[in-house]
């Protein structure tokens, strides 16, 4: 494939998999319960101390936009540059590996199949290099 | 085509563009993330002109009220005059019509505006003493009910301007207010919902005025307040509020004393511990938690993790500085 074809396909593919999960809608129901089961994880919720709850829970409502396929505009760069303080405090595989686990939770929840899941997942997956700042 | 003021100049907008796109493409200093509504860094008010209801698309009712609305996805078909949330706002004058003290350290002030002030219960004012010592406090008066401001002051250890208010100040002075500010106060909607407010100290005056806001825009669903201080004696407007629980039969008022034997009617404990033991559950229920930040700040998190949506919790952490 191209680089054109490949674009492409990248957007069709995750534009239908943010329709088949509810596009906005299914971002809303699914914030609440995230940020929730993240608060309650005593594996992860460190990283969460003395934050704004506002500013954090529009911050996982960016990243589940994004890994249910919508529309952002965040880059690698973006990720580093939002995570590096936490990479500091000892942020890794670990946390992130929880942080993928409570998003699969989320979705278990609210009934999504396993297929899209594990396509919201994939989304998740690809940005765990920049987030740990490899 | 309309047109984007903003500041001093003003900008038509281009076929397609949105607000944000305008005021970037000219030079404006506004901040932004995500540029698809999410992110909500780019969020702006219209300070004159209405939004585009998909511009203000899950932000909080206080601030869709008040005309916020997300600069990255706002493509309006009217003029709109933009400004960022924290604009300066022109000074009002005041002239201070009572002093009484509510208790030992707490000082109702009444102020009459000399031009209107359109606020709502619960919100803030900042209250001058020169032009740039000036500190904020809420609002415990109800537009419809009250003819002036009411403010609660707390006497704070070497307040510069609350030593003042208590000390100096005297009925008829003239003083300069800006303001309101503040998106913690009622809007109408969903009035079988039940509402739980928790306040230490003087947070008990955007209290005040969000429980009557309510109940005179015919809130039906339970109102539960909670108040807490140190001692008995910090308590205030317990006759009033008592009289409020008798008349409604949907509002409960709970008193609470952390470091004091309570007496009838008082529960003892901290404010939040009482009312996360009287009321288990925050599912569908909308929050308003003002006073002491500590206190606010735990029991924000305690009611988002007890099932309070986060677009349910209203919070005014009052960061006292002297």
């Amino acid at each position: 494939m191209t680089d054109k074809k490949l674009a492409d396909w990248w957007t069709e593919s995750h534009t239908s998999l943010y329709e088949n999960l509810g596009g906005e809608a299914a971002v809303n129901a699914a914030v609440d319960i995230f940020y929730r089961k993240v608060l309650a994880d005593a594996r992860i919720n460190r990283f969460f101390e003395g934050v704004d709850m506002e500013k954090q829970a529009s911050k996982q409502k960016a990243f589940l936009t994004m890994a249910f396929g919508g529309p952002h505009h965040y880059t690698g760069m973006d990720m580093r540059r939002g995570h590096a303080h936490l990479v500091q405090q000892g942020l890794n595989d670990s946390h992130f590996d929880a942080v993928m686990e409570n998003l699969g939770a989320t979705m278990k929840e609210l009934n999504v199949s396993d297929e899209l899941i594990a396509q919201a997942a994939a989304i998740a997956e690809s940005t765990r290099n920049d987030v740990l700042g490899r | 085509m309309p047109n984007i003021k903003y500041g001093q100049e003003t900008y038509p907008l281009g076929e397609g563009r949105s607000v944000l796109d305008c005021l970037l493409e000219h030079g404006a200093p506004v901040p932004f993330s995500c540029q698809s509504g999410v992110c909500q860094t780019c969020m702006m008010r219209a300070v004159a002109g209405t939004p585009p209801a998909d511009s203000q698309q899950c932000l909080k009712d206080t601030l869709k009220a008040q005309n916020y609305f997300l600069a990255c996805i706002c493509h309006p078909t009217a003029d709109i005059e933009a400004a960022l949330p924290h604009a300066a706002q022109s000074p009002i004058l005041a002239t201070v019509m009572a002093l009484e003290p509510l208790n030992g350290e707490i000082m109702h002030v009444a102020l009459e505006c000399h031009a209107p002030l359109d606020y709502r219960p619960g919100q803030f004012i900042n209250l001058f003493r020169d032009a740039t010592l000036g500190r904020s406090y809420s609002l415990a008066s109800v537009p419809r009910h009250d003819a002036y401001l009411h403010l609660h002051v707390r006497r704070l250890p070497q307040g510069k301007l609350s030593g003042w208010i208590h000390e100096e100040l005297r009925p008829g002075q003239t003083v300069e207010i800006r303001g309101p500010s503040g998106d913690c106060f009622y809007v109408p909607g969903q009035p079988e919902q039940e509402i739980v407010l928790i306040g230490t100290g003087s947070g008990l005056a955007p209290l005040y005025g969000i429980l009557r806001d309510a109940l005179s825009q015919g809130h039906s669903g339970p109102i539960r307040l909670f108040h807490g201080s140190r001692s008995r004696a910090g308590l205030y407007l317990t006759g009033e509020l008592r009289g409020l629980a008798q008349k409604h039969s949907n509002f409960d008022y709970l008193p609470c004393v952390s470091g004091e034997e309570p007496r009838v009617g008082v529960a003892a404990g901290r404010v939040h511990e009482v009312a996360f033991r009287e009321v288990p559950d925050f599912k569908n229920r909308r929050v308003f938690l003002c006073g002491h930040p500590e206190m606010v700040s735990a029991a924000k998190k305690r009611a988002f993790l007890n099932g309070a949506a986060m677009q349910d919790i209203y919070a005014d952490p009052f960061n006292a500085s002297p």
